[in-house]
């Protein structure tokens, strides 16, 4: 698609026809929790809007995020959303390599100085930086130098939003997230292993439409998307009502489609829109196929104690520890007997 | 850390230890602390009998106070109950005693658990009050009995609030919940709340000590 193109014309000359495009825009509206009467404006405004300029560095991922944003079954608006960015720099999906695409990367940050939007994926490993480096820069430098004449940075992926799996105990790379490093730049979370294609779509959609960033919760991530509990939103929640609940992934209850949460589900304690958005063009979603939710979006999500325990099983220790407990209070018991003995026989030779 | 991860873990290991350190401090000790010996003739040998006896008839008032405390009597069946079932039978809690114990057991629907709660619930508070109000009942109340009583309001009225999402933050509320059950846990050994696991020892030995005395109490 040429510079100079706009969304909408980009779209109608891949097929998408107007209805098609009204029904994505009142989609996303309705995804970013807008008034209805906000269609309109968000459609005048994604089909006039110039290509933003986007710089995508992926550092310590599995790639999963740009596959789940580019794998969809069939193009959709979204992903043709997507195609239509300019998206100037991105390691995976770049032909170019070493240091002509690094070259490219300067060029696209000069040229678009302070307005360009800057897409992160993965985790920056500040413990020793050798462990992930682009054409001899190290992740830690590379972000710094993309970020300063960044408008705003989209942290993608639970790695970028929070450190994710390579930041999971004992951390070995030492890795962060870019809002560890990053103070001076509007950062959005849009956190998720890997994230909804949606809400990144929808997040990118908002910029286009508003020139702004969306409202955040505490975490950093847009409220429009992350202010779902999963739990609360569950079509299982009635047999977590009833008490039904599946105690196997095949016995009766996993069969009937009863409640996940003595398998382990974190969905009381996660914040995404995986059971209203779902996945796989709204096929579906993780609970709906038989698995608990693993709570991919929240900080920290690989070391709660374990995927398969519930959420209010806890981490009590062992038992082993407990009979220690057992046997330092039989030991403080032995004292305070002995001392009391003996203050009763002082007592009673002070009576004698 | 989030608020939730310190409840789950370290909070709930270190309760857990401290109260079981500090069950068997009282217990060892007031097995092994000096007992009085007993010089006269005993009444009755079967103190074995009478200590057991003793645990059943206590649960019941004595046949002559009956009339005039039903009320208290009744409640306190009530609040005891419902308590015990919004612990044991609450399926969440279920869980958890699984992870510590290693097996579960049938637990009631949510919304039946959640309805016995707020019944024991309005019990206990309706009992507070009496406390408070009544003048015997003033007099033999201690700070030990008003701590014990607010740590377990509260237990119950964050853990509705967790179950019922009735705040913003399930996780927040759900942590809350479970630090104040943590401080109940430490509260247990060292307050009047001990009877919870110490009921049956002491109503055995003061049935065994009335039976060889020959009191029939
Ligand atoms: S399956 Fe998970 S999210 Fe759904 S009702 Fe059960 S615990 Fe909640
Ligand atoms: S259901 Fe839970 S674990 Fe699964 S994708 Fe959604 S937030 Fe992540």
């Amino acid at each position: 698609m040429p510079k100079d193109q706009n969304l909408g014309e980009y779209l109608r000359l891949q097929g998408v026809s107007r209805r098609g495009f009204l029904k994505f825009c009142s989609a996303t509206a309705s995804l970013m929790a807008l008034p209805p009467s906000a269609v309109a404006q968000v459609a005048e405004a994604l089909a006039t809007a110039r290509r933003p300029s986007v710089i995508w560095l992926s550092f310590q991922e599995c790639t999963g995020c740009t596959e789940s944003l580019t794998r969809s079954h069939a193009p959709t608006v979204e992903s043709l959303i997507f195609d239509a960015i300019s998206l100037d720099y991105h390691h995976t999906l770049q032909a170019a390599a070493g240091h002509g695409a690094e070259a490219a990367r300067e060029a696209a940050q000069e040229e678009n100085k302070g307005e360009y939007i800057l897409v992160v994926d993965g985790s920056i490993p500040v413990g020793n930086p050798a462990y992930s480096t682009i054409a001899g820069i190290s992740n830690l430098d590379m972000l710094k130098n993309a970020a300063q004449d960044c408008f705003a940075i989209v942290a993608v992926g639970t790695c970028a939003a929070f450190g994710g799996l390579p930041n999971a105990n004992p951390n070995p790379t030492g890795a962060v997230s870019v809002s560890e490093i990053i103070k001076d730049k509007p950062i959005i979370n849009v956190s998720g292993c890997p994230p909804i294609p949606a809400v990144i779509t929808g997040v990118l959609a908002h910029f286009l439409t508003f020139g702004s960033i969306p409202e955040l919760d505490s975490l950093g991530r847009p409220a429009a998307f992350f202010g779902q509990n999963i739990h609360d939103r569950c079509y299982r929640r009635p047999f977590y009502e009833r008490g039904q609940f599946a105690a196997t992934f095949d016995d009766e209850g996993a069969r009937k489609g009863w409640c996940l949460y003595k398998l382990g589900c974190k969905g009381p304690t996660t914040y995404n829109a995986c059971a209203t958005v779902k996945w796989n063009q709204g096929t579906g979603f993780p609970i709906q196929a038989g698995h608990g939710c693993i709570g991919c979006s929240e900080p920290n999500f690989w070391d709660k104690g374990g995927f398969y325990s519930p959420i209010s099983a806890g981490m009590w220790g062992t038992r082993e520890q407990l009979l220690g407990a057992a046997a330092v209070g039989a030991a403080l018991g032995v004292g305070s007997a002995i001392a009391a003995r003996r203050r009763q026989k002082k007592a009673q030779e002070t009576v004698l | 850390m989030t608020l939730l991860d310190f409840a789950l873990g370290p909070g709930l290991k270190w309760s857990l230890l401290i109260m079981i350190a500090g069950l068997t401090w009282r217990v060892v000790g007031v097995f092994l602390g000096r007992w009085r010996r007993d010089l006269s003739r005993p009444r009755s040998e079967a103190v074995v009998q009478g200590g057991l006896r003793t645990i059943i008839t206590r649960s019941a008032p004595a046949r002559e106070l009956e009339k005039n405390i039903r009320f208290q009597h009744i409640t306190g069946y009530i609040w005891h109950i419902g308590f015990f079932a919004t612990v044991l039978l609450f399926e969440p809690h279920i869980a958890f005693f699984e992870s510590v114990l290693g097996f579960a057991w049938p637990g009631l629907p949510s919304h039946l658990a959640l309805v016995v709660a707020a019944i024991t619930l309005a019990v206990l508070v309706m009992l507070t009050l009496r406390r408070m109000i009544h003048p015997v009942m003033r007099m033999i109340t201690s700070t030990d009995d008003y701590v014990s009583l607010i740590i377990i309001i509260s237990a119950m009225v964050t853990g509705i609030m967790a179950s019922t999402h009735m705040f913003p933050r399930y996780e927040t509320i759900l942590a809350v919940h479970i630090l104040n059950v943590e401080l109940l846990f430490i509260w247990i050994p060292f307050s009047k709340l001990g009877h919870l696991f110490f009921w049956l020892l002491s109503r055995y030995r003061i049935g065994s000590y009335f039976e060889r005395k020959g009191v029939k109490a």
